[in-house]
């Protein structure tokens, strides 16, 4: 197993906390894991994107430059990021705030409304979670389970009020796949 | 211990206080701003001292007075930073006082960009400020051999009296990877018999200096620096081989293009073609002799430096080549990565040469 994921929209989106999420959650089953954010002069509502490697073996270069998967938030990710993924990888598009389609033959394509989606369970925050929850579901990388273990840990205790609407959030995800 | 997910420049903090780094002095500037950060959230807390000086010079200099003391500094900073730090770099190694500098290297030269780079490779291994003297630079490929290496680094630093660099650049930084703090055995150190401690007449007085304007004296004193310079080249050299066994090409990288180049080493073997790979883990002192030794191996065809710079590392690579066999470079620059298929294609070139 070796998964190489870019993730990619606006900066408040949660693309950052989604990439280490997923990263956190390779380690706690002892997978070898990195997180290489873009970084630069960036700042809510500009463009953000990181790439994670989940894997069986050692990281080589964290960098990524042949994806298996990408998750697509906001339309100018979609353009900048839909020819990285390696024939037979995935794509999941936020068809929220995404109008376009990705005219690729040779990946699985999947649109997901995950702001609506987060709206309905209500907070939109959670978009992110909602692509997360498909991308797992899809690739099995890691447990819906691990994901939220991550979750607790990153949040702290005084945060745990919001665990349940993240865990759901995951869920309405996975049954787009 | 078990691993935890944290960012390098957190690491490397984290890594320093575990190390019993207990005073921190330094001048905002990115890619590293999160190794002051973490250590003006944590210092104050265990009793010691955060202090963001009023420039990168002013921050040198504390660590000069703190090291003088006898305690165990660090400052960080990245590329412009670490060139007005140079004054103060050359007084502390002339006054032979321990401590640890972080360069998260960014794009140059000038105020360049914030982007990944290795082009104060020359800055960091020869010289930087004036005079005679080194630093012991160690360039970390893994957030844990970060960690480790800044550990080991205060006590190469304690053992020799002498300045020791950690050599990082902006994705070493930043980036997220599992690291576990394991207890630091540590070095037998000598007590540090010489520090500025406050004088009560039961010992000799103790002087911290870098001004002899006796050259005889200046002369004899830089001899017994370079005394040192000696047994830190013998003992102290640190480098990892990966797949040189067989190999057509070596390729000489340090750092995350390192890492970079073992990628392109499982492409290149997908192909049938052996690449080796030497990482100098100690930049100075530069493991020369393992180039020499594969020099003479009848399957190595060529050497090829790839750094993030215009070719910098190259010239040690061809030092220690001696002429051998030819040593070619490749590299992108001002914050550009290189990329694994550029890498395999210049080895495919170079296997055409040769």
């Amino acid at each position: 197993m070796h998964e190489e994921i870019i993730m990619a929209g606006f900066g408040g989106q949660g693309v950052m906390s989604m990439g280490q999420l997923l990263a956190y959650a390779g380690m706690l089953e002892d997978k070898e894991v990195s997180w290489l954010p873009s970084y630069g002069p960036e700042m809510r509502g500009g463009t953000a994107n990181c790439s994670v490697i989940v894997s069986d073996d050692l990281v080589a270069s964290p960098i990524v430059t042949d994806a298996t998967a990408a998750i697509i938030m906001n339309k100018p990710s979609l353009g900048k990021f839909q020819d990285v993924v390696i024939p037979g990888g995935s794509l999941f598009v936020n068809s929220s705030l995404v109008d376009e389609k990705c005219g690729r033959e040779d990946i699985d394509i999947y649109y997901i409304p995950a702001n609506d989606v987060a709206d309905e369970i209500g907070n939109s925050r959670v978009a992110n979670m909602v692509m997360l929850g498909a991308y797992i579901k899809k690739t099995d990388i890691v447990t819906p389970d691990s994901v939220i273990n991550s979750l607790k840990e990153v949040l702290g205790p005084s945060k745990a009020h919001l665990i349940p609407i993240n865990e759901e959030a995951l869920k309405k995800g996975a049954e787009f796949i | 211990m078990a691993k935890v997910l944290m960012k390098g420049n957190e690491a490397i903090a984290e890594a320093a206080i575990q190390a019993g780094c207990r005073y921190f002095f330094g001048y905002p500037i990115t890619p590293q701003n999160e190794i002051p950060a973490y250590m003006a959230k944590k210092l104050p807390k265990i009793g010691g001292t955060f202090i963001q000086a009023e420039s990168e010079v002013s921050a040198i200099n504390m660590v000069y007075g703190a090291s003088g003391a006898g305690a165990r500094v660090m400052t960080s900073s990245s590329s412009p930073g670490i060139s007005l730090k140079q004054e103060g770099i050359s007084y502390i190694a002339g006054a032979e006082l321990p401590c640890m500098i972080v360069n998260i290297v960014r794009g140059g030269p000038g105020l360049g960009s914030i982007q990944p780079a290795q082009s104060d490779y020359f800055q960091a291994t020869k010289g930087g400020g004036h005079g005679d003297y080194h630093m012991v630079v160690l360039a970390p490929a893994t957030l844990q051999e970060a960690v480790n290496l800044v550990m080991e680094g205060f006590d190469i630093a304690d053992q020799y009296r002498n300045p020791v660099m950690l050599l990082g650049d902006g994705m070493l930084g930043q980036m997220m990877e599992p690291v576990e703090f394991s207890a630091y055995e540590g070095r037998d150190l000598p007590p540090k018999t010489w520090a500025t401690t406050g004088y009560d007449g039961s010992r000799q007085r103790n002087i911290i200096n870098s001004l002899y304007i006796d050259p005889k004296a200046l002369e004899e004193h830089v001899q017994k620096i370079y005394e040192k310079y000696k047994a830190i080249e013998r003992d102290e050299v640190k480098v990892e081989c990966y797949n040189c066994e067989g190999a057509e090409i070596i390729v000489a990288a340090y750092g995350t293009t390192s890492r970079i180049v073992k990628k392109v080493i499982s492409m290149a073997k997908a192909e049938g073609i052996d690449v080796g790979l030497i990482r100098p883990i100690t930049l100075w002192p530069f493991p020369y002799s393992t180039f020499s030794e594969w020099a003479d191996r009848e399957h190595v065809k060529a050497f090829l430096s790839v750094e993030m710079s215009m070719g910098q590392m190259v010239e040690d690579v061809r030092l220690g080549v001696d002429g051998k066999r030819p040593v070619y470079f490749y590299g992108r620059t001002g914050g550009m990565v290189p990329h694994p298929d550029a890498i395999l294609e210049e080895i495919k070139r170079i296997r055409g040469d040769v």
